[in-house]
């Protein structure tokens, strides 16, 4: 949609997405009317998506430093020191409202932006994860649509640029159903020296667009798509969707690596929403300078673009850097090398203003500062619903169901089954580091050069987040650290993506306030710095908000990956222990969901000080070596933790549960289910051994692991018809 | 014994070829634009996707200036092993017979499968055991040849994971010293990688090339 196309009765300013007292404060600040090409850019800068007006405030509360923090929040990625002169740099981030409207482009779409934010720090990205959330598969044509295509869209892009897809995670829900969510997250590594920022700088150095020639993809993408609500009509948005091309980034990302080894640029900054005008701003702004642009030396794919669609196009695959006059002939000839096109589109000025040219003629000339730090910051109105806001479901299960049928029902269920038929379209062992894939363990493990490894987990859990947002944030936190302690590793830093409904609704910025406090208190309570991160509001559709999706990605180093820990039981006659304090409820749970019960309810209380002792425990037994596995207590209680480690050992178990413990209930990330030879777990409760073909719950329920295999592993394959 | 990896725009297991073949000799990259083989004993054709495989798979890569040198260096006896996009590449320049066509999936597909040495009398298997365990990840690896083909390896009972005829896997060329398959040995040679069943196809190309610089 651009502007020329709008009616002529709406004002301009309004079909953009500006509110009539946003357009107040430009006329104000400029003292005349802005031109097309500059409401263009002004109305991009100040949308959500870009000036993040209805959340930054909140965002300032959540603890950004550590001890290993090389690069917080404000960068393209945010960095943490592993260790060794390496530093390792990663984002979540999300691309929703593209993909649901052009789910394949929009997913892949969304793998190509955050690599190019990775890459733009000086890393190299070594590993893919997403957090995907669609409507129920089992009575929706359009939600299976939706996941068959973006998974082949991440695979696509992922694949063929050679970056493994080591992890991630899938639930359904109804209220997703027409906001699907796609996070993708990436994680990149670059010796701490290499690391770079985006800031511009020297009056006189050339602005350099490296890659991909620039069409009309994405026009309006920033206002149109990502900061309004989806509705009918849909179809009209095509056009905004970018289309991906991984070949083009995968040279384009090399070309910046080489260009970054030999210290040939002064800053890179990748091309995102807002195309141009964000990147060359922010990059002024971030400099304190000026910036002047040549819109009709920018490579254009298609003839006859005004230059306010070359300012904001979001075409894909395209860098912007600094590059000081004397090292031009050697950065065009790496350029030259890797194929990458570049072409000098402007430079660095001191005047403090972003002025735009059309061959000679001035086009924009707005103060930097009015485009990227003048948009209003709103404060937000929350209140908690007083009605609920989503409703339960048709049961699954009968009431009176006995624990095997449940324990099967829990497996066979789409949000617990096996991810297998998704996760085997991804390549997660291009590169050559990976220790860990999914299946094998709770968290992803990255071998690095030298010593050490790396490991990564992805975690979110809309339901228990809308129980209570507080509770649920701060137990998403717990359970994605969980992941990494399970493995031997121990969080270094954290990334989260806030995908939530509307917020100028006061139950949605409730829940988001709610959320925001929780990751704090949880961040605070494992001494986890957030680092970098990405908010998605407006998801909602006509039948409201989705749940409350707090997304966390967390980054842990191990010292030995041989050690890293495995999630299947191994040897027959080891004993089985349980770790940590564990207090599960129903509220908001898989078996709850199964029953019909809307998501309502009240979370267990944490204890913070108790699961860092068991998340403290849990890493030291895995590093030392003396475990066979380890599983953190997570979707569907303690006997589907136990299911899936006989399920990934391929044998079964003999346990008794403590008394009076709910098998079903969950407490997120508070708890562990690991084994070992008996004398490794002394002084650890112990509840049973591993050995024989069946898992045997001693008073609840004796089912074959053949059995437990079938459930879960036709689960989505049944749900999906996607048997070969 | 030294490892020559061909790298095209696009070729995603490049520097995982070079680190394997690395284990056993020295390796060092050759250029697409390149016509020089720097004197290399074996050719390694990487996985990826050359040139973004647009067209065809390995379609547009057969015309690279490197591949003229690569087929003069076939055609001399030289041992050249294509993995994955390089399977693709060798059948497109025409040194392996018959092509690969879309798994019948129409999906990429990511596993571990067990293969079995049919012919254990080639440079590329002569130090290999009868069964290896080593991934495949590929959308277009369903092989397919009308005419009788020389088969190297092939996908165990119940493990063929694309379609492919016969289960096959790898086939080499009449002379046998150039060898396309599907899954990644270079993907199957650390310990910390779960399975070091690739390092034999890489140790039988160095002993080959010893035993070639002997007589």
């Amino acid at each position: 949609m651009s502007a020329a196309t709008q009616p002529s009765s709406e004002p301009r300013h309004r079909a953009l997405g500006l509110t009539d007292a946003e357009y107040d404060l430009i006329l104000a600040a400029l003292g005349r009317e802005p031109s097309g090409v500059e409401l263009a850019m002004l109305s991009l800068m100040w949308s959500e998506h870009c000036a993040y007006k209805h959340s930054k405030k909140l965002l300032r509360r959540l603890p950004t430093d550590g001890p290993h923090v090389l690069v917080g929040p404000g960068e393209n990625a945010g960095a943490v020191d592993v260790g060794g002169g390496l530093a390792v740099a990663f984002k979540v981030e999300s691309h929703n409202h593209p993909s649901a409207v052009e789910p394949f482009q929009g997913a892949a779409t969304g793998v190509g932006g955050i690599l190019r934010d990775v890459f733009a720090v000086g890393a190299r990205p070594i590993a893919v994860l997403d957090s995907l959330r669609f409507g129920e598969v089992a009575g929706s044509e359009r939600s299976r649509y939706l996941l068959e295509r973006a998974v082949a869209g991440i695979g696509h892009y992922g694949n063929s640029i050679g970056v493994p897809t080591v992890g991630g995670e899938i639930y359904f829900e109804p209220s997703y159903e027409q906001n699907c969510l796609i996070n993708a997250m990436c994680v990149g590594l670059a010796p701490c020296d290499r690391l770079i920022r985006s800031a511009a700088a020297g009056e006189g150095n050339v602005l350099l667009l490296l890659g991909a020639l620039t069409g009309r993809d994405g026009i309006g993408g920033a206002s149109v798509l990502a900061s309004a609500e989806l509705g009918d009509g849909d179809e009209a948005k095509r056009p905004s969707v970018q289309i991906g091309d991984p070949f083009a980034e995968k040279k384009l990302l090399e070309c910046c690596l080489e260009l970054l080894d030999r210290a040939l640029l002064v800053s890179l900054q990748d091309l995102g929403a807002a195309g141009l005008t964000s990147a060359a701003s922010e990059m002024a702004s971030k400099g304190g300078v000026g910036i002047d642009i040549d819109a009709s030396g920018v490579p254009l794919r298609e003839p006859g673009m005004e230059p306010f669609e070359i300012m904001v196009s979001e075409s894909q695959e395209r860098m912007l850097c600094v590059v000081e006059p004397e090292r031009m002939a050697d950065v065009l000839g790496v350029c030259e090398h890797w194929e990458t096109l570049a072409t000098p589109i402007g430079q660095i000025t001191d005047t403090g203003l972003f002025r735009v040219l059309n061959a000679g003629e001035l086009v924009a000339e707005l103060p930097v500062g009015l485009l990227v730090d003048e948009c209003p910051l709103y404060e937000l109105a929350p209140a908690p619903p007083t009605s609920p806001l989503y409703p339960g479901a048709e049961p699954q299960l009968p009431a009176g169901a006995v624990a095997s049928e449940t324990l099967l029902a829990l497996l066979r269920s789409a949000n617990i089954a096996s991810r297998r038929a998704v996760f085997e379209q991804y390549d997660p062992v291009v590169q050559s580091r990976t220790v860990r894939r999914p299946e094998q363990a709770d968290a992803a493990v990255l071998a690095l050069e030298g010593a050490g490894a790396i490991a990564v987990s992805i975690d979110g859990n809309g339901r228990r987040v809308a129980c209570d947002p507080r509770a649920g944030a701060a137990e998403v936190v717990y359970e994605c650290a969980a992941n990494l302690a399970c493995v031997g590793a121990e969080p270094l830093g954290m990334t989260n993506c806030l995908n939530f409904g509307n917020p100028e609704k006061p139950h949605v910025a409730w829940q988001l306030t709610e959320a925001v406090e929780g990751l704090r208190d949880a961040c605070e309570a494992l001494g986890v710095p957030v680092v970098g991160g990405n908010v998605s509001l407006y998801n909602e559709s006509p039948d409201g908000p989705i749940l409350p999706t707090p997304v966390v990605g967390m980054v842990g180093r191990l010292p030995e990956p041989s050690r890293a820990g495995r999630l299947g039981f191994v040897h027959a006659g080891d004993a089985i222990a349980l770790v940590g304090r564990f207090c599960p409820s129903r509220a908001g749970s898989e078996l709850a969901k199964l029953l019909g019960d809307a998501p309502a309810g009240r979370l267990p209380a944490k204890n913070a000080e108790a699961i860092g002792d068991a998340h403290d425990r849990v890493r030291s037994l895995v590093r030392s070596g003396a475990l066979s596995s380890a599983h953190d207590i997570a979707e569907g209680g303690i006997v589907v933790a136990l299911a899936e480690c006989c399920l990934a050992g391929g044998v079964g178990a003999r346990v008794h549960l403590p008394d009076g413990l709910d098998p079903f209930g969950e407490d997120l990330g508070t708890a562990f289910v690991v084994s070992g030879p008996p004398p490794a777990l002394t002084g650890c409760q112990v509840i049973g051994r591993v050995g024989g073909d069946t898992l045997e719950i001693e008073g609840l329920l004796s089912v074959e692991v053949r059995d437990l295999a079938d459930a879960h592993a036709r689960g989505l394959d049944q749900l999906l018809a996607w048997d070969e | 014994m030294r490892f020559g990896v061909v790298r095209f725009p696009g070729s995603c297991d490049d520097v995982d070829a070079l680190l394997a073949a690395g284990r056993v000799g020295d390796a060092v990259f050759l250029w697409h634009r390149d016509r020089d083989l720097q004197g290399v004993d074996a050719v390694l054709i990487p996985g990826g996707f050359s040139y973004g495989d647009y067209l065809r798979a390995g379609a547009i890569a057969r015309f690279a200036p490197v591949m003229e040198e690569v087929t003069e260096f076939a055609r001399a006896g030289g041992p050249v092993l294509g993995i994955c996009n390089g399977f693709q590449v060798l059948c497109e320049a025409g040194l392996l017979p018959g092509a690969l066509l879309p798994n019948t999936s129409l999906r990429f597909v990511f596993r571990q499968v067990r293969l079995q040495v049919a012919d254990p009398d080639t440079p590329f298997t002569c130090a290999c055991p009868s069964v290896l365990s080593i991934p495949v990840k590929h959308t277009t690896g369903r092989y397919h040849c009308p005419d009788p083909v020389r088969v190297v390896l092939r996908y165990a009972p119940g493990e063929n994971p694309n379609g492919s005829q016969d289960d096959i896997a790898g086939v080499c060329n009449e002379a046998g010293n150039v060898l396309g398959l599907m899954p990644h040995p270079e993907h199957a040679v650390d310990p910390l990688s779960g399975s070091v069943d690739g390092l034999c196809m890489f140790e039988s190309i160095r002993a080959h090339v010893g035993r070639h610089a002997a007589v």
